[in-house]
């Protein structure tokens, strides 16, 4: 069940997961949230087209192609779709926010969905591929997500520290 | 890499030398922000306790395995200059395919008695199952000091590796 009140749908990056969202899927989706797309790349390629779709739609395309810190729009969402990079990962899921990943095994190497898989395994975060995408968003239970704890570099330090013989 | 470095004590690490890929837009830019930050006071913000270069890759993505021995050697040879010019008695890497020519170059001039390099290496978070190519030559040659992974499956197929936790 999707509440329908207009919610923040950030979609992070790149091609991958953009290309995925077809003009059908978009419309579909489009009843349940005001998207924002945000394009981390070269995204004037899919600028066009996507706001092409959005004219119909509730859409808003912001692109860059680096941004210090994406952890304020992050804040902002109520859902964050991804694709399946560490960083856009953990920085997601550090902040609290649900996260779908998008594993596309077509365009990236296949150990890129390792980690997706074992989030998800975790119950972190949920995985999709672009053809399940549509059918994950409609089918989500993002309250059974379980917080990640974020991990620490202390521990490893300590050892490195103890390897040098500096006092840990 | 980052996660590592904000933990480290900083007198007991300096100065630092951040070395990317020639091709990584991202990496240093990052580094650069984070030693700005150290810096206290009305001083101008320059640098002094670090330095940012990069490194000749030994293949591109994509690059034919042929011409691929051309750009090895290469990126050997500039990797066996900085090691001579900077004499690190401590390295740092995570994983990318530049680390192994800076790592082969600090371990042979151990070999010969001509430079001490203690050599810590992080396999990185998105390597649950398996470890990646430099991960591997690392690990099997033997040439870190101290091998770090982030996921206890690993360390578990990997014995010789540490797990301390996950860093993100």
């Amino acid at each position: 069940v999707i509440d329908k009140e207009a919610r923040r749908l950030y979609i992070m990056d790149p091609i991958q997961t953009s290309q995925s969202l077809e003009e059908k899927k978009l419309r579909n989706l489009s009843g349940y949230f005001v998207f924002h797309f945000m394009l981390w790349w070269n995204g004037e390629d899919l600028v066009k087209p996507i706001c092409a779709v959005s004219g119909n739609l509730n859409l808003q395309v912001e692109h860059f192609t680096f941004l210090p810190s994406i952890a304020d729009s992050i804040r902002e969402a109520s859902l964050v779709i991804s694709h399946a990079g560490s960083g856009s990962i953990f920085e997601t899921l550090r902040l609290g926010k649900p996260l779908i990943v998008v594993v596309n095994e077509d365009l990236m190497d296949n150990h890129q969905s390792e980690l997706a898989e074992e989030l998800a395994e975790q119950n972190h975060l949920l995985c999709a591929h672009p053809q399940t995408l549509r059918e994950t968003v409609e089918a989500m239970d993002l309250h059974a997500l379980q917080p990640y704890i974020p991990g620490e570099a202390r521990p490893v330090v300590a050892l490195i520290n103890e390897f040098l013989g500096f006092p840990v | 890499m980052m996660n590592i470095v904000t933990e480290l004590q900083k007198d007991r690490f300096t100065p630092r030398y951040y070395v990317a890929a020639l091709t990584d837009n991202m990496s240093l830019p990052k580094a650069q922000v984070y030693e700005k930050s150290l810096i206290h006071g009305d001083r101008e913000t320059i640098i002094e306790n670090a330095e940012f270069m990069q490194i000749y890759r030994s293949r591109e993505v994509g690059q034919s395995y042929i011409t691929a021995i051309a750009t090895t050697l290469r990126a050997i040879l500039h990797a066996m200059w900085l090691i001579i010019r900077i004499r690190p008695q401590v390295i740092f890497c995570n994983g990318p395919g530049t680390c192994i020519p800076l790592c082969a170059s600090a371990f042979l001039l151990k070999v010969l008695g001509l430079g001490w390099s203690s050599i810590f290496y992080i396999e990185s978070i998105a390597r649950v199952k398996k470890l990646s190519l430099s991960g591997l030559l690392l690990y099997k040659l033997r040439m870190a000091d101290q091998f770090f992974v982030q996921w206890p499956q690993l360390q578990q197929k990997y014995p010789r590796a540490q797990y301390a936790g996950r860093l993100m």
